[in-house]
């Protein structure tokens, strides 16, 4: 499904260079869940943005169902992530001013679909993290837990084939942080999308497939 | 659509302090571009008692040029007599004088006053409001009856408080005799207004017969569609006119003109300018167009300072649309949007306070018997310059934010 190979990452100042990956080879299969874990600042986050086409290896190969992305434009990556991606954000990133059902319609707002049709597929989003009696609250009504259930919905209302999730749990309780890891297991199960998450969560991450370990930028497991 | 709407009211309200102090600004920019806006519309536009103006060509002026010498006045009688009263194919055409100032004597009292000789047609031309009597008619201008048509305001000034229908008063030494008075004019009306208008026939020159002088005329089509019709006509009739001085003057010039295209000729007027006449009216709504645009200058670089401020809070709102699947262009097209809902309330704001201000100099006296008012036209004129200070105020904030990094964008709102 994803396939980086011999991938670095190096950010570049006027005065500094830093190597946020080195020489990353890694493939997630369709249907897999697999957690990303690591110390501060070993690079997670910007593996996953690397593989949510959010940024751009330096050097290597980034594909994506065997399409080598690199050579698109913007405009095309862009297509590809409404397409084919959701993101799941630790501090959910939900606009503060618009209901849950219009956080939820957001990817919906970027396809060629009717106001109906975008309205329908964000309220069966929403039924599917159980927050169905909340649809027209605002984000400032909610728990941190529901937060993030919408985040969620937002994020799979697209039917995308990978959900990328940047600490979901970070900042929640255990309690709320299982009811999300269920939500996502149970998107993987029974839908079979592909989820990469990174966590700090170790008891989380003995949950998912498969862990992958970085340190200072490298690969470790 | 009614998405981005729904969000554009509601950034608007998020921040209601800065939303006000952009509204200030705006409906402060604003309300001087609606105020010309209006006071353009007056000038050019179909107001009583130039009603049929949207009809009307007007010929003032006539030229006649040479190697050394050229001469532009105002056509004579006799040139408006000639090539433009009897044009074929309009409604009616009517001659008459530029603006005088002339001293009325009534009893002991000197009043003076503004005044123009007209021909009968003038008076079916423009639409003038009779409070008493009416005007003169053609047979009176035929025997060249010392009758006059008057304001209600010299009413006041020269016989006080009731009626002036049948009274006389005495005009460069003799006795006129008031047959009509009318509402006045503003001053603005740049064929009706006077305070005072008499016969042609009551000019003691030889006017009649004179090929330049002190003489308008306006000529009143059956349609717009017609314009191009009476001017080619009106042009092949100059181009053929002999030229009494050839030696002096090796051309004569003249044209038939909307009252815009008219103002747009003066501009051109000066013999520097002579090379871009045939674009004087362009030229014209150019220079108005730039210096409404330099006006709207400063303070549409103070809203694009202020709407890149706030954008930058809404980083990570762009960033999680950019990772959604948000075009460029979706962005832009968004920001502009909630930039122009901003712009267009200013801009209702600011023709309510233009029409405050327009009931101001109506009634400060300022402007001589002024009417300015606010119509349809305006409104809409005015919603079109704040849609226009919407796009250019936002255009580069919103290409500014669309261009972020989704990554750097989602960052700015974590820390």
């Amino acid at each position: 499904m994803i396939k980086l190979e011999n991938v670095n990452k190096v950010y570049r100042t006027e005065r500094v260079e830093t190597l946020a990956l080195q020489n990353i080879n890694l493939e997630v299969a369709r249907g897999e869940l697999v957690s990303i874990m690591g110390p501060s600042g070993c690079g997670k986050s910007t593996l996953l943005n690397l593989m949510g086409l959010l940024d751009a290896p330096s050097a290597g190969r980034l594909a994506l169902e065997g399409e080598d992305v690199q050579k698109h434009g913007d405009r095309r990556l862009a297509r590809i992530r409404n397409e084919k991606l959701g993101f799941v954000f630790q501090s959910f990133h939900l606009v503060p001013d618009l209901k849950v059902v219009d956080n939820v319609e957001i990817p919906l707002l970027y396809r060629k679909l009717s106001a109906s049709q975008r309205r329908k597929l964000a309220l069966e989003a929403i039924d599917r993290v159980g927050l169905g009696s909340r649809v027209h609250h605002f984000p400032t009504q909610l728990s941190g837990g529901q937060q993030q259930r919408v985040a969620i919905a937002r994020a799979i209302v697209g039917r995308p084939r990978v959900l990328l999730a940047d600490e979901p749990t970070g900042n929640l309780d255990s309690q709320m942080g299982d009811e999300i890891m269920a939500i996502l297991e149970d998107l993987n199960r029974n839908d079979g999308t592909t989820v990469v998450m990174v966590t700090h969560d170790e008891r989380l991450a003995r949950r998912t497939h498969r862990i992958v370990r970085l340190f200072d930028g490298r690969q470790v497991a | 659509m009614k998405s981005y709407l729904t969000l554009a009211l509601k950034v608007l309200k998020r921040r209601k302090f800065f939303t006000f102090i952009s509204l200030v600004g705006i409906s402060l920019t604003l309300v001087v571009l609606v105020v010309a806006t209006a006071m353009l519309d007056d000038v050019f536009g179909p107001h009583a008692p130039q009603s049929r103006f949207d009809r009307v060509l007007m010929v003032s002026r006539v030229s006649k040029s040479g190697p050394q010498v050229s001469t532009t006045m105002n056509p004579g009688y006799g040139f408006l007599h000639d090539y433009v009263l009897n044009l074929p194919g309009i409604e009616r055409a009517s001659a008459f004088t530029d603006l005088v100032t002339s001293a009325i004597y009534r009893d002991n009292d000197r009043v003076e006053t503004r005044s123009r000789r007209t021909d009968a047609d003038y008076w079916q031309i423009l639409d003038f409001r009779f409070v008493e009597g009416g005007p003169f008619s053609a047979a009176d201008v035929e025997r060249g009856a010392r009758l006059a048509v008057i304001t209600d305001e010299l009413r006041g000034r020269l016989f006080g408080p009731g009626n002036a229908a049948g009274r006389s008063f005495e005009l460069e030494g003799e006795r006129y005799q008031v047959v009509g008075v009318v509402e006045a004019v503003p001053v603005t009306r740049i064929a009706a207004y006077a305070q005072m208008w008499l016969p042609i026939t009551t000019l003691r020159t030889d006017w009649r017969r004179k090929f330049m002088g002190d003489a308008n005329a306006i000529v009143l089509a059956r349609s717009r569609a017609d314009f191009p019709a009476i001017k080619a006509e009106f042009g092949r009739r100059v181009a053929a006119i002999p030229i009494d001085d050839p030696k002096t003057f090796k051309e004569i010039r003249a044209s038939i003109d909307t009252p815009f295209e008219s103002f747009a000729n003066e501009l051109m007027n000066a013999r520097s300018m002579r090379k871009l006449a045939p674009h004087a009216t362009l030229i014209a709504e150019l220079i108005l167009a730039g210096i409404a645009l330099v006006y709207m200058g400063l303070p549409a670089l103070n809203l694009v300072t202020l709407n890149l401020s706030r954008m930058l809070e809404r980083a990570p709102e762009i960033g999680v649309r950019k990772a959604f699947g948000a075009p460029r262009s979706a962005l832009v097209w968004q920001f502009v949007l909630e930039n122009v809902v901003l712009t267009i309330i200013g801009g209702l704001c600011s023709v309510a306070l233009a029409s405050a201000a327009l009931m101001w100099i109506n009634h400060s006296g300022v402007i001589e018997s002024a009417q300015f008012a606010m119509n349809w036209r305006v409104f809409g004129w005015g919603l079109l310059i704040a849609m226009f200070f919407g796009v250019l105020s936002g255009l580069y904030p919103a290409w500014r934010m669309s261009r972020m990094h989704p990554v750097e964008a989602l960052r700015g709102g974590a820390q």
